[in-house]
C-alpha cells in the first residue's frame, strides 16, 4: 500500500499524485505514439473513434459525473458541432477558426439547454434533453439551406495550417489524441479549481451548496455549456472522421452509447470515461461478428453433436435471423446497461480499482469496502 | 448595537403559522440559543435567515443591512455560514474538499483562468489550503483530512460539516443542533469548541440545541418558542423557570 507523505500544499495540488504516475502514464504514451506504425489501418481508425468517444466521455463526465445532472441529448451537440464544421468548411474557413467557432457555438447552445436544468431534476431533466435531441435531428432534417437536409454534407479533409490531414492518416490519429489530452488536461484543472468543487458540491447536496455560497444557476449552466462545448470539439472531429454527415447520424441511439460510455466506465472519474470509450468503440464488431460468424460456428458444433445437416442448417438459419433482426443494437445495449447496473454499478474504472486494492491489501481485502451505503438522512425538501 | 435583528417573522405554509410574528436581536460576540418542543418553529427560523425559505412577513437585518431581499447563494459572502440538523456534507468527496467548498465565497478566479490552472488560481488554491488548515487544527480533523465523507462515523461528520461552516470565516454561524446524534464526550467537546469559536475567532453564534446542559453550559441568551411564537427570552436559567416553558415541555 502507497501513503503518501505531504509536507507542502503544492503536493495537494499536484496532477501526479506520486512518481509512479509519470512512469505509466509516459508507457501509455509511448505506445499510443508508436502503436498507428504497428498496427493496421482498421485498429487506428478504431483508435481514432476511441478519442473522440472519449473526448465526448469527459463532457458527459463533467456534467454527470460530477455536476450530477442527466443528459441523453449529447448526440445533438456533438450533431451541432459537426454542422458548424462542414458548414463553415463548405465556405473555405480553415480547421483552426472553425474548430474553436464550433466548440463556442455548441457551449452557448448547451448554456440555454441548462437553464431549464436549474428548474427540473433526475428524469425530468432527461426527459427535456432527449426533447432537444428530437428537435435538433428534426432542425437539422429540414433547415435544408444550411445542412442540406436529409441529403447530408460532405466533409472534406482537415486543413490545418496549411497542411491536409486526411482522415485515415496517422497525422489524423495524432491531431484526435493531442485534443484528447488537451481537454483531458483542462478538465483535471478544473476540478482542482473552486468551480469543479462547485459541480461536486451541487451533485451531492444543492442545499449546501446554496448555503456554502454556491450560484446553482450560475454553475448549472457553466456546466451544461462546458460539457455541451467539448462535445461540439469533438462533433468537428467526428464530422471529418466520417467524411460524410445526415441527421440520422445523431439519433437518441447515438446519445444512449454516449451515456453508455460512462455508465460502463464508472460515472466518477476520468478513467471511467476512457475504459468506456474503449468497450463501446469495441461493442460495435463484436455485434457484427455475432451476425457473421456465430451462426456458422454453431452450426458446425451442432454437426459435431450428430444434428445432422438438415437440422443445423436449420439451426443457422434460425441464429442468423435472430441476430440481423432490426433493433440487435439496441436490445444489446439494453442489456448491457442492465448488467452493468446491477453486478457493476461502479464500471469497469471501479472494477479496475476493485482489483487494485485487492492486491494492495493482499490478505486482508473486504468486499464491504466498495459496498454502497444507504443514507437515511438526505433531505430533499429544500433544494 | 444588534449584529443580526430579526423583526416580526413569520413562515405561513397555508393555514399553519410555523413561525408567528417572532423578533428578537443578537448583539456581537454573543451565544444565543433558540430552543423549543419539535415542530415549534426553530429550524424555519433558520432557513429563513439562510434564505432558503421565503419569510411570509417581517424583515431580516444584518450588520444594519436588510437581507430579507438577498439571494440565498450570497448570504455566505456576507458572512453567515451554517450547519444543517442531519447533516449535508458533500458525501462522495474528501472532507478537505468539503472544507474547500466552504471557501467558496472568498474565491475569485476567473473560469479560464481555472482551466488553464493559470499562477493565480495555484496561489489561491494554496491560500485556501492553509485558511482550511487552521480550521482543522483548531477541530482536531488532521487523522480524516483525506478520508472521503461517506465513510466517517456520525459523530466526525458532526465536526466536519462545523468546520467548514468556519472555513468560510464567518461572522455569524447558525448552528442546527450540534450536539444531536452525539455521545456524552462528543457533546462535551462540542460545548469546548462553540466557545472556541465565540472567544478565539470572535465569531458570533445562533444555535438551536435540544441538550439543556449543552444549552446551560454555552449560551448567554435563550430564546424560547412554541408554535411558532416567543414565549420567554432571557438568559438560561431565567427561561428554563418561566412557568409557559415548563408548561410547554411537560404540558402542564
Amino acid at each position: 500500500m502507497r501513503f503518501i507523505f505531504k509536507t507542502d500544499y503544492e503536493q495537494d495540488i499536484k496532477l501526479f499524485q506520486h512518481g509512479g504516475a509519470w512512469w505509466s502514464y509516459g508507457l501509455l504514451f509511448a505506445v499510443l505514439a508508436v502503436a498507428p506504425y504497428l498496427i493496421g489501418s482498421y485498429l487506428q481508425s478504431q483508435l481514432v473513434f476511441v478519442f473522440i468517444y472519449a473526448i465526448v466521455g469527459v463532457a458527459l463526465m463533467i456534467l454527470v459525473g460530477f455536476t450530477g445532472q442527466g443528459s441523453i441529448g449529447h448526440a445533438a451537440f456533438l450533431a451541432i458541432g459537426a454542422y458548424t464544421a462542414a458548414f463553415l468548411q463548405a465556405r473555405g474557413y480553415p480547421f483552426e477558426v472553425y474548430f474553436p467557432v464550433a466548440g463556442i457555438l455548441t457551449g452557448v447552445v448547451g448554456a440555454i439547454v441548462g437553464i431549464p436544468a436549474l428548474r427540473l431534476h433526475g428524469i425530468y431533466l432527461l426527459i427535456a434533453t432527449i426533447s432537444f435531441a428530437f428537435i435538433v435531428e428534426e432542425v437539422l432534417a429540414r433547415w435544408e439551406s444550411v445542412t442540406h437536409g436529409n441529403e447530408g454534407m460532405r466533409v472534406r479533409a482537415v486543413e490545418f495550417f496549411g497542411q491536409t490531414v486526411s482522415r485515415d492518416s496517422n497525422s489524423f490519429y495524432f491531431l484526435c489524441l493531442g485534443i484528447l489530452v488537451l481537454v483531458i488536461i483542462g478538465t483535471l484543472n478544473l476540478m482542482r479549481s473552486p468551480t469543479g468543487r462547485a459541480f461536486i458540491a451541487i451533485r451531492d447536496s444543492e442545499t449546501a451548496a446554496k448555503s456554502m455560497g454556491i450560484d446553482l444557476a450560475k454553475y448549472k449552466v457553466r456546466s451544461f455549456a462546458i460539457s455541451a462545448a467539448i462535445t461540439g470539439l469533438a462533433g468537428t472531429l467526428y464530422a471529418h472522421k466520417m467524411s460524410f454527415i445526415s441527421p440520422e447520424m445523431f439519433t437518441l441511439l447515438l446519445s444512449i452509447e454516449f451515456i453508455m460510455v460512462i455508465i460502463i466506465g464508472g460515472a466518477f472519474g476520468l478513467h471511467g470515461a476512457i475504459l468506456g470509450a474503449i468497450f463501446i468503440v469495441m461493442v460495435d464488431p463484436l455485434i457484427t461478428m455475432l451476425k457473421d460468424d456465430l451462426p456458422g460456428m454453431v452450426a458446425s458444433l451442432s454437426r459435431g453433436f450428430g444434428v445432422g445437416e438438415e437440422g443445423a442448417r436449420a439451426v443457422q438459419d434460425r441464429l442468423y435471423a435472430i441476430f440481423s433482426a432490426p433493433g440487435l443494437k439496441g436490445a444489446i445495449y439494453g442489456l448491457i446497461i442492465i448488467m452493468f447496473v446491477l453486478f457493476e454499478p461502479m464500471g469497469l474504472y471501479g472494477r479496475w480499482l476493485k482489483i487494485k486494492l485487492y492486491f494492495q491489501l493482499f490478505p486482508l481485502y473486504k468486499k464491504a469496502t466498495f459496498r454502497r451505503q444507504k443514507t437515511y438522512v438526505k433531505s430533499e425538501r429544500n433544494r | 448595537m444588534s449584529y443580526l435583528r430579526v423583526d416580526n417573522l413569520s413562515l405561513h405554509f397555508g393555514g399553519l403559522k410555523a413561525v408567528d410574528a417572532v423578533s428578537f436581536e443578537i448583539p456581537q460576540g454573543e451565544i444565543f440559543t433558540i430552543i423549543g418542543p419539535n415542530g415549534a418553529g426553530k429550524t424555519s427560523i433558520f432557513n429563513m435567515i439562510s434564505r432558503l425559505y421565503e419569510p411570509t412577513t417581517g424583515h431580516l437585518f444584518f450588520e444594519d443591512r436588510d437581507i430579507t431581499e438577498v439571494p440565498p447563494h450570497q448570504i455566505a459572502s456576507m458572512g453567515i455560514a451554517r450547519t444543517f440538523q442531519n447533516i449535508e456534507l458533500f458525501d462522495n468527496a474528501s472532507v478537505l474538499s468539503n472544507l474547500l467548498v466552504g471557501r467558496h465565497c472568498h474565491s475569485r478566479t476567473k473560469l479560464w483562468q481555472e482551466i488553464l490552472f493559470m499562477p493565480n488560481v495555484r496561489r489561491a488554491e494554496k491560500a485556501h489550503r492553509a485558511k482550511v488548515e487552521e480550521v482543522i487544527e483548531l477541530l482536531d480533523l488532521q487523522a480524516y483530512r483525506e478520508k472521503i465523507i461517506a465513510g466517517l462515523p456520525y459523530g466526525v461528520r458532526k465536526v466536519v460539516e462545523l468546520a467548514r461552516a468556519l472555513c468560510s470565516e464567518p461572522k455569524l454561524i447558525l448552528l442546527d443542533e450540534p450536539s444531536s446524534g452525539l455521545n456524552v464526550e462528543e457533546t462535551d467537546d462540542m460545548s469546548y469548541w462553540i466557545r472556541d469559536i465565540k472567544s478565539e475567532l470572535g465569531i458570533t453564534v445562533l444555535m438551536v440545541e435540544h441538550d439543556m446542559s449543552l444549552v446551560n453550559r454555552v449560551s448567554d441568551r435563550v430564546l424560547a418558542l412554541n408554535y411558532g411564537r416567543v414565549i420567554a427570552q432571557g438568559t438560561p436559567a431565567e427561561v428554563q423557570r418561566h412557568p409557559d416553558v415548563v408548561a410547554a415541555y411537560l404540558g402542564a
